[in-house]
């Protein structure tokens, strides 16, 4: 039951949370399919609170409540706003929850969205916090496994990027953990996935690390590509090598099976190139397009009937 | 028995007893104990024990020690008995207990972590693990083991 609850972790949705919102978000779906909006939430106040840019996320929650006919408020700089002027985020936070049914907020340090629930008398959303969770994100990619594959237990899931900073891939191994799946991480040395994600994790056995992505590649049911930021490496010949050695091109792709999905939580930069866009495994496209009805279905769980 | 007796009765303070042999210092350490205190402090160190083999105790003279002063010697010494002494006589005796959740005791290792602001929230964490130990950050999740703790 998600009535009124703060979702800061994706610990926080249970399994059969996750997959009621999955078959409400087919539903939101096919209403956005029809061109239609709902008044299910009619005249509630969404606050979105970003202490760091993020346009697909900050977007697609507002278009998510819009859709269900209620509206946003939003401080267009709140960094420059609030935190210029000393406040802390526990006061800020019980401002916007005086003004507000319900708060989203994305902020640069860790734990940022728990202190947020604690402060706030209106439920929080967490858009991303740090390299912490972004439980949202982990919601979608999840859906778009189900939608795109049919079936999230059963699949070879090779994860490939930077797997040490990426918070999407945090959360989506943890939640992963829990189904029937075999996990295959890629990575450099120095982007692997750290312990502490490791200690979540009660079963590690179907995990597998590897240096490169030949050995998986032709086993995979999903490809799930992250970009590694240049300011990671200090050296730049190093950070040539390894984009060059983990992009995804046509060819790589030739080899993958023909109803596998390759995924991204986007903005790409030179992971996959545009010449992958218009082939059958191409779904980062579509992934980014399920976060309104995935996001749709959570608000509506929250403070909907 | 008898080279805990080289240390001196004390009068009135807190004797710190069952402590894991090695981890003494450590104990002293999270207590705050240098120089210049206004306090004596005794540790025996390797002492031989008939449940531990050896273990530490420490004597503190005219301190008593607060909740999270415990919770922090609980941490290390999962076993250690705290006598309190008043006028030469034990006036109380009991076990460290570990908690379930530490509050204000220790700062997140994780330097990003909202709780390392100037917000007003106490440090929070969560026991995963008592041996080995392991305990989590309510905040930012992040686990820390015995080193990350006290170094
Ligand atoms: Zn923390």
């Amino acid at each position: 039951m998600l009535k009124n609850k703060s979702i800061v972790s994706i610990e926080d949705v249970d399994s059969d949370d996750l997959n009621d919102l999955f078959d409400l978000a087919d539903s939101m779906l096919k209403t956005i399919e029809k061109g239609g909006s709902t008044d299910l939430l009619n005249s509630r106040i969404m606050a979105t609170l970003f202490y760091e840019p993020s346009t697909r996320t900050r977007l697609s929650f507002e278009s998510a409540m819009h859709r269900l006919g209620g509206s946003v408020i939003t401080v267009s700089d709140v960094k420059t706003s609030s935190v210029a002027k000393g406040e802390t985020l526990a006061d800020t936070i019980r401002m916007a929850s005086s003004y507000s049914d319900i708060i989203v907020i994305r902020h640069p340090l860790e734990g940022a969205a728990r202190l947020a629930s604690k402060f706030a008398n209106k439920p929080v959303i967490n858009a991303g916090d740090g390299s912490g969770q972004h439980p949202t994100q982990t919601i979608l990619d999840l859906y778009t496994i189900k939608k795109e594959t049919g079936s999230i237990d059963g699949r070879v899931i090779t994860m490939v990027g930077d797997l040490r900073y990426g918070r999407t891939i945090h959360s989506l191994i943890i939640a992963l953990s829990k189904y029937d799946v075999r996990i295959n991480l890629v990575s450099p040395q120095i982007l692997k996935l750290p312990d502490y994600v490791y200690t979540k994790i009660g079963d590690r056995s179907r995990i597998k690390e590897y240096d490169d992505l030949s050995s998986v590649i032709e086993d995979t049911d999903v490809l799930y590509v992250t970009r590694i930021q240049k300011e990671r490496f200090t050296d730049q010949n190093e950070y040539q090598s390894v984009i060059g050695s983990y992009s995804v091109d046509k060819e790589l792709v030739s080899k993958m099976k023909q109803k596998s999905i390759i995924m991204h939580p986007l903005p790409r930069v030179d992971e996959i190139r545009p010449e992958v866009d218009e082939l059958p495994q191409a779904k980062y496209f579509k992934q980014a397009y399920y976060g309104v009805p995935v996001r749709m279905a959570l608000i509506y769980r929250i403070l909907g009937e | 028995m008898e080279k805990t007796l080289r240390i001196s009765k004390i009068r009135d303070g807190t004797v710190i007893d069952h402590v894991p042999s090695g981890k003494g210092i450590r104990v002293i350490g999270v207590l705050g104990v240098h120089e210049d205190v206004n306090y004596t402090v005794s540790v025996a160190i390797h002492v031989p024990s008939n449940k531990m083999g050896f273990k530490d105790v420490i004597k503190i003279e005219n301190r008593f020690l607060d909740r999270n002063e415990l919770d922090m010697i609980s941490l290390i010494a999962p076993n250690a008995t705290i006598s309190i002494i008043r006028n030469y006589e034990i006036s109380e005796k009991f076990q460290v207990d570990l908690p379930s959740r530490l509050v204000g005791v220790i700062k997140c290792k994780n330097q990003n972590c909202i709780t390392n602001t100037h917000e007003p929230v106490e440090s929070e964490f969560e026991i995963v693990s008592k041996h080995p130990l392991v305990i989590r950050c309510v905040y930012c999740e992040r686990t820390m083991g015995e080193r990350d703790i006290f170094s």
